[in-house]
């Protein structure tokens, strides 16, 4: 017992919370304003990974120094930026179109997104072992028997105040309030003057945002990047965003940290039991509570 | 005279919001009543709650003597209910006819091997089944456009498409909910004397839900009022009409507003 | 006389088969094009019996290799590792015939059993169980030793020909296309337009859910028995997610709700995914310094399932088909 309930794992299980919170938070505000399940939102996740390699990368070969908040800025454009085009391409000419046209259409875009990462010769299919020292030098510290890297420290913060910034940017924000609008009546939205186009760009640049940031995490605290990284992650996401309740932000974040913790314990205890952890935890709310802890059922009207 | 539908007593929560509160009929075999109220009063929650679209919070539900309380739908549809919806709930991209039939599907009586196999049976079955289909869709003078999709029917005809469709189920008690929406004086002259002729062709008790006092007034025996949930006024329609309650619902109090 | 549908349907059939069989025995045709037919003919079965399910009863099955492979892996242990028969003997094709059959009565089961619990689910969460089903059904045989595990299940016998690929191809397509035109496909149509609808003109939309579930994984899985037993080999890897990926395109391609779309696809994109395939092995050839990997067959897929969601939602035929397929007894 003693080698699963451990400090350690609770940790890791944070840290990989933390990382998940990020990317959940994408999903859920995403289907919480145009109801779609974003499968691309990994594909973002990827590619802020890739944006901030190759910053780095190119930075050390011809010596220069990029301050460590550029970098992180650079992959969440590049997130934001990609899940902007996304949107404008893909998924708002099918905005009054059937769920499932959308739905597809994500599946798509995602399958596009990996596969051309995978096929252009510059990035290509293989694994690539991202820079991490370069960019913060590594450091551990050590309590007892309970490593902690600065990188896991890292992540947990950096996640925690994209965490505040949105909490604030949704509460206490005239773009917040719109937001929350949209996401409970985009008629009786538009109806009051706000642009509903605009608000979800918004969404998509933010949430994509995040997700850019969580691929500079992870490429950081678990440095092997590669164009497919992101299916696993952003399944693993999407299920604790459901987990939380989808469309529900504090329900992202409380899912993600359930989910990590959970999936550290079960890795910990037999590896193949991390993966399927996950499909677990879904298949029991979908079963049990679909709308997720903290969602509510929202009813047909017949 | 038998009582075809009873609730008693029947009341129901969404959440925190009480849209029903202790509902009671006692409708007769063959009556022709009205149900209404001003918008938001509960009187399509009493329809899905007869037809089991939601289990009642309290209370029951008897039909032809039976407890059909939080039956599922289609159970209570095989019973004998049938009705007809606010805004409409057509099978646009089936035809007509199909529509018509779908409502005949659980009176079918041929089983799936039937069908892969094309047996005799399918081939009787299906001729039945078209031709009452055929011969429902006369009635509403529908027959002509049968094998056209839904879809490309015009409001009207859809409204009656719907009616036939309930009908087609072979009901004991039909429930009409806004049946003249949308449709203009003359459309709803003919509504009124269709639905007097259902009555009296199809022998199902009716009971409706209308906006509109003309159809109200012309045509229903009885009418139940509702407002928030609950019955204010019940009787026949010169009753109604010169009730307190029902203006006060309606155009709000006399006591004037600003 | 007037000569009955049906037969003409079937007559149009077998001249189908004595061209290409013969064109093959005089080699017009070679090996490598007969290949790619029976290819095309298991996805016309993948491609009916997924638009059963999403294209007619309106659901949100994207999971569908997943029965596949359980009637692959089914029919695969029997004739392989269980029974250890060839086709060398007449009489073991027999033996073939009832694994197949076992196999597809085991998909059939799995998908009553998944359906059961979950068709209750709204739209989107219904596709992510059915996704995640697949990718379950995946990982288990995965870690399957008895099966090959992650390197599959190999020596398969060849058993799968054009003759017994074609006639089973036929009969499905016939069994989806009587139940299409009859009052369970109406049902199942009925439910697709509006399911509360359907449930208060009296159908048991709960149970016909899980019939269109059982029937469409029923024939995924004799796909998957005759797949693996023309490939001699069963694969994890061939049916995850992105092996429904493939079907998906087929079925919105070829129009959600038309059987004669869905044939017209399986055929289409089967041949196009090979000729993508040899076009990009030239390209690479031609160009040793600039390496064309197989993953850009995969970006010209998404970007074709983009294109159709953006611009023909409804695909070749819509909800239409040729009228040889189109039952008398729907017309009189």
């Amino acid at each position: 017992m003693d080698k699963i309930f451990n400090l350690q794992q609770l940790i890791n299980g944070i840290q990989l919370g933390s990382i998940y919170a990020l990317i959940a938070l994408g999903y859920t505000m995403v289907y919480g304003i145009v109801r779609l399940i974003n499968f691309a939102h990994g594909d973002f996740f990827m590619i802020g990974a890739y944006a901030s390699y190759f910053i780095i990368l190119f930075a050390t070969m011809r010596g220069y120094h990029i301050p460590v908040v550029l970098i992180f800025l650079i992959s969440m454009g590049a997130g934001a930026g990609a899940a902007v085009l996304a949107n404008r391409i893909a998924y708002k000419p099918l905005r009054y179109k059937p769920r499932l046209s959308a739905l597809i259409t994500a599946i798509g875009v995602s399958m596009f997104i990996e596969y051309i990462f995978s096929a252009l010769p510059v990035i290509g299919p293989s694994y690539r072992s991202f820079p991490n020292e370069q960019f913060i030098e590594s450091k551990i510290f050590t309590i007892g028997t309970t490593t902690i890297s600065n990188y896991a420290i890292i992540d947990v913060l950096v996640s925690a105040a994209l965490m505040i910034f949105l909490t604030y940017l949704v509460k206490f924000t005239r773009v917040g309030m719109a937001m929350r609008a949209v996401s409970q009546d985009k008629d009786a939205a538009k109806l009051m003057g706000i642009d509903i186009e605009k608000i979800i760009t918004i969404t998509f640049i933010v949430g994509g945002a995040f997700a850019g940031a969580a691929g500079l995490l992870t490429g950081v605290s678990y440095p092997r990047i590669f164009p497919y990284m992101g299916i696993l992650p952003g399944l693993k996401a999407f299920i604790a965003a459901v987990l939380g309740g989808i469309g529900n932000i504090p329900g992202a974040m409380l899912g993600s940290y359930i989910m990590g913790i959970s999936e550290t314990f079960a890795t910990s205890y037999r590896s193949l039991l991390g993966e399927g952890i996950a499909f677990a935890i879904l298949i029991l709310v979908l079963l049990f509570r679909p709308q997720g802890l903290l969602g509510e059922t929202i009813a047909e009207k017949v | 005279m038998q009582t075809i539908l009873s609730l008693q007593n029947v009341t129901h929560y969404f959440g925190g919001l009480r849209a029903v509160y202790n509902f009671n009929i006692e409708l007769p075999e063959g009556a022709l009543w009205g149900l209404i109220g001003p918008n938001g009063a509960g009187k399509t929650t009493i329809f899905n709650l007869i037809t089991g679209v939601y289990k009642p919070t309290e209370g029951k539900i008897l039909f032809e003597g039976n407890d059909i309380t939080g039956l599922k739908s289609h159970l209570i549809i095989e019973k004998g209910i049938a009705r007809t919806f606010q805004n409409l709930r057509i099978f646009n991209e089936l035809s007509v006819l199909d529509n018509i039939r779908v409502a005949r599907h659980f009176r079918t009586n041929y089983k799936l091997n039937d069908s892969i196999l094309r047996t005799k049976k399918f081939f009787e079955e299906e001729k039945r089944i078209k031709e009452e289909a055929y011969e429902l869709l006369k009635i509403f003078g529908l027959q002509a456009r049968m094998n056209d999709l839904a879809k490309h029917l015009p409001y009207g005809e859809l409204r009656k498409l719907e009616i036939a469709r309930a009908l087609a189920t072979k009901p004991r008690l039909l429930l009409l909910d806004e049946p003249a929406a949308g449709m203009n004086p003359k459309e709803v002259g003919s509504l009124m004397e269709l639905i007097h002729s259902i009555r009296d062709m199809f022998k199902v008790t009716i009971f409706l839900v209308e906006h509109q006092m003309r159809v109200v007034m012309g045509i229903c025996e009885r009418i139940k009022v509702m407002d928030f949930g609950e019955t204010i006024a019940e009787g026949n329609p010169d009753e109604i009409r010169s009730d307190k309650k029902v203006i006060e619902a309606y155009l709000g109090s006399e006591a004037g507003r600003c | 006389m007037k000569i009955n549908r049906n037969l003409k349907l079937l007559f149009y059939c077998l001249i189908f088969y004595i061209i290409i069989f013969l064109m093959n025995r005089y080699n017009i045709i070679n090996d490598y094009i007969l290949h790619i037919i029976n290819l095309s003919l298991v996805y016309v079965i993948l491609t009916v019996s997924l638009n059963l399910i999403n294209g007619f009863t309106g659901q949100f099955s994207i999971g569908h290799m997943g029965f596949a492979a359980v009637g692959a892996y089914i029919s695969g242990i029997f004739t392989t590792l269980i029974w250890k028969i060839n086709p060398s003997n007449p009489i073991n094709y027999l033996l073939f015939f009832i694994a197949l059959i076992i196999g597809s009565i085991a998909a059939g089961i799995i998908g009553f059993l998944l359906g059961l619990p979950t068709l209750r689910l709204r739209g989107d969460y219904l596709a992510i169980v059915t996704l995640g089903f697949g990718e379950i059904i995946r990982t288990i045989i995965n870690n399957i030793d008895y099966v090959g595990g992650p390197r599959g299940l190999l020596g398969i016998p060849k058993f799968s020909n054009f003759t017994i690929i074609f006639i089973i191809t036929i009969i499905s397509v016939l069994v989806i296309r009587n139940i299409v035109f009859s009052t369970h496909g109406r049902a199942f149509k009925s439910i697709r337009e509006d399911q509360i609808a359907s449930e208060l003109v009296g159908v048991n939309t709960t149970i016909y859910k899980v019939y269109a579930f059982t029937i469409g994984a029923f024939f995924a899985g004799l796909a998957g028995g005759l797949l693996c037993h023309l490939l001699q080999i069963a694969h994890p890897t061939q049916y995850g997610f992105m092996g429904t990926i493939f079907v998906l395109v087929m079925v919105y391609a070829g129009g959600m709700g038309s059987i004669t779309g869905s044939i017209i696809a399986a055929f289409g994109l089967t041949f196009m995914s090979e000729g993508l395939r040899l076009l990009l092995k030239w390209i690479d050839d031609l160009t040793p310094n600039f390496p064309v990997g197989i993953e850009w067959r995969m970006v010209i897929y998404a970007a074709l399932l983009i294109m159709i969601m953006l611009y023909r939602t409804e695909g070749l035929m819509g909800k239409r088909e040729f009228k040889i397929l189109i039952p008398e007894e729907e017309e009189k």
